[in-house]
């Protein structure tokens, strides 16, 4: 098992003739996940050749997922025209939309999280996020395949290079599913529905949970953790040297008066059982100790 | 993006929420000019992003133009809070009867916006939050569903506001959302809102937050950028298109790929740092997934040329772009950069193809590059060197 996405899903990608979308899309393929085809609106009809693959290139989700039962879907549009990819994949219901693209406008975002809870048919992860793994069954996004195995371990982290960090650190023990849920401050997809599913999940038997300053979503997830969570969690948060009202890198990233720090999600973390690493290797060894590794 | 109130004001303006008249100056003869223009009573108001103002000394009425002048200049070049006053509003003088509250905003919490309102304005609305909640009216509004002129009725009505004037207010309400909305904000707060003698509802103090990342569809919103607040590196870096932090009191330039490990990357370098006489890290830089050598060179000339840095720590994980294109990414910026390199630089390289990337950077042997092979051994070396 493994959650949200595994060997069986059919991944269509949203602006896969765009020179990112190609790349990663070649990338997804190289590591055997189903990819099945892509949306371009107006390209419907063509055939893109990418390593051999054949695959059909569609106007709309709706359009894509009659012709090839596809149940996940991977966007890649630049900011400027990703609520309309994410709505037409709304629209088609697709279960699963995996929101890649970094700089959208949080009007945007929070608008097609909205639309996608009224219409209650689809999951969003991200936007501004590098996507989720279940190692060795897919790939959706753009995670870097060969750093680890599959494995029981589950992650979660509002950040790709300190997922790929983590994902390195255990690298010999390898993942179940690794979700990088986005900086964004909206997000489709949080830490507590990502703990939730890994605490369902019969494949993972630990879970790292990385968060970063801003918003209040860490400290959720500890409450959560407390109420529901029963398998050993351990935790690492970012950001401890930010200065109050600069954003770091993340749009989503950044405290705001006495809200939103390092300290206050680490304390919380703690307060509900979760230990928590100073450094990245001091999380990654306290999993170790925790499987007895 | 934060903006100062005159901002705020010229936006509401522009969307007509009520407001007085109003005008930024900078200096005490711009201060008697715009309240000559004004006539009567004017209030000189700093404009500072930071909130106490009133109390620290930085709004004051003045009775005539002459008057202006003597407040603004008492003002201009005052110190509220570490944030020096360059500008101030003269704003028309109103006699105001009552005070309220409203406020849009982005609730990340709840993956939503929120309407707050209340009959208690004028002052802390966390205080009023607080103290007495009751009188604070907080509504959930959607992106889709927005703020009608029936939605804001009923908010209004909810927030208790006297009815003689609920239609008035849910008319600025209505007004607030296309604000919000068509000025792509995470923030429209006004406090207070103002009921004047004459009967009217004003907004006479106003904050707006905006959201960088709609920059691309807001071509107005580059000129509300308060360029002499910008530090000349952070500026230098945004030429660039760097995505850099000047930090204070620090002595470790930083940098990194991808926003979490960097911030990660300052954490572990002060914590290593308080071995070494409390170094810490100089700035946040992150230079993306892709670390071409152009970029790279770009990013090792800002932090060559912040006068704080005394070493610099590059911690790269390499994922796509694996360790060996880094590698030689950082050859190539060091041969660009030439004499410009002063400072020792740490080099920690982890992640896909390594043992190419180190081997890279070891045939290049260049007198100032040390590896390291783990971000805390890394972070320790940096924070030494940079003691020394």
């Amino acid at each position: 098992m493994s959650i949200f996405i595994n060997s069986t899903s059919k991944v269509i990608v949203q602006g896969m003739t765009g020179s990112e979308g190609t790349k990663h899309t070649r990338r997804m393929l190289a590591s055997g996940t189903k990819v099945v085809g892509g949306v371009t609106p107006g390209k419907g009809g063509q055939i893109v050749d990418i390593d051999g693959h054949q695959l059909p290139v569609f106007n709309s989700v709706a359009e894509a997922m009659a012709a090839t039962a596809a149940n996940v879907s991977v966007v890649f549009v630049p900011p400027k025209f990703a609520k309309a990819a994410v709505i037409d994949a709304i629209d088609a219901k697709m279960p699963l939309v995996v929101v890649i693209t970094e700089g959208i406008p949080v009007h945007d975002s929070a608008y097609f999280y909205a639309y996608s809870l009224q219409k209650g048919t689809t999951q969003i992860i991200g936007p501004n996020c590098p996507g989720l793994i279940s190692p060795e069954q897919s790939n959706v996004g753009i995670i870097p395949a060969n750093i680890t195995k599959r494995g029981p371990i589950g992650l979660v982290s509002k950040s790709g290079t300190l997922t790929y960090q983590m994902m390195y650190e255990l690298r010999d023990i390898g993942f179940s599913t690794a979700v990088g849920i986005g900086g964004d401050p909206v997000v489709g997809t949080t830490h507590i529905d990502c703990l939730k599913a890994f605490q369902d999940d019969p494949e993972t038997t630990a879970i790292v949970m990385i968060g970063e300053i801003g918003g209040d979503a860490e400290e959720r997830a500890a409450a959560f953790i407390a109420e529901y969570v029963t398998k050993p969690v351990v935790g690492y948060v970012a950001g401890f040297t930010a200065p109050e009202g600069k954003t770091m890198g993340h749009a989503g990233a950044i405290v705001s008066g006495s809200s939103g720090t390092a300290q206050a999600k680490k304390d919380a973390l703690e307060a509900a059982g979760v230990k928590v690493g100073q450094t990245p290797s001091e999380t990654a060894r306290l999993m170790r100790a925790i499987l007895g590794l | 993006m934060d903006l100062f109130e005159y901002q705020a004001r010229d936006l509401f303006e522009k969307h007509n929420v009520p407001v007085l008249a109003g005008a930024v100056a900078t200096t005490e003869d711009e201060a008697f000019k715009a309240a000559s223009a004004m006539g009567g009573k004017v209030v000189v108001k700093a404009q500072v992003k930071v909130g106490g103002r009133g109390k620290a000394g930085g709004v004051k009425l003045a009775i005539d133009a002459n008057d202006a002048k003597e407040k603004a200049g008492a003002i201009l070049g005052m110190d509220i809070k570490g944030h020096t006053v360059h500008q101030v509003m003269i704003a028309q003088a109103a006699p105001i009867v009552d005070e309220y509250y409203i406020s849009i905003l982005l609730d990340r919490s709840n993956r939503t916006f929120l309407v707050m309102a209340s009959v208690a304005g004028g002052m802390d609305i966390e205080e009023v939050a607080r103290t007495a909640p009751e009188k604070l009216a907080k509504v959930p509004v959607t992106a889709v569903d927005g703020i009608s002129q029936a939605k804001a009725k009923e908010i209004i009505a909810q927030a208790k506001f006297p009815a003689d004037i609920a239609d008035q207010v849910a008319d600025v309400l209505v007004k607030l959302w296309e604000t919000f909305q068509s000025e792509d904000a995470t923030l429209v707060e006004v406090n207070p809102l103002v009921k004047t003698e004459d009967g009217r509802i004003v907004a006479l103090d106003g904050k707006v937050t905006l959201d960088e990342n709609a920059e691309f569809r807001q071509p107005g919103h580059a000129a509300l950028v308060d360029h002499a607040a910008a530090n000349a590196l952070e500026a230098a870096a945004k030429e660039k298109g760097l995505n850099y932090v000047k930090l204070e009191n620090g002595q470790v330039g930083i940098i990194g790929n991808g926003a979490g490990l960097v911030m990660s990357t300052l954490d572990v370098v002060a914590y290593a740092g308080e071995k070494f006489g409390g170094m810490r890290p100089a700035n946040f830089l992150d230079i993306g997934g892709g670390a071409s050598a152009q970029v790279m060179a770009d990013g090792l000339s800002i932090i060559l040329g912040d006068p704080d840095v005394k070493s610099v720590f590059v911690n790269v994980f390499g994922g796509i772009t694996a360790c060996d294109a880094v590698a030689n990414g950082i050859v190539q910026a060091l041969e660009l950069l030439g004499p410009k390199a002063t400072k020792p630089i740490v080099v920690r390289l982890d992640g896909n193809n390594v043992l190419e990337g180190r081997a890279i950077l070891t045939a290049a042997n260049h007198p100032l590059v040390e590896q390291a092979e783990t971000m805390d051994g890394a972070a320790s070396r940096a924070a030494e060197l940079a003691a020394k």
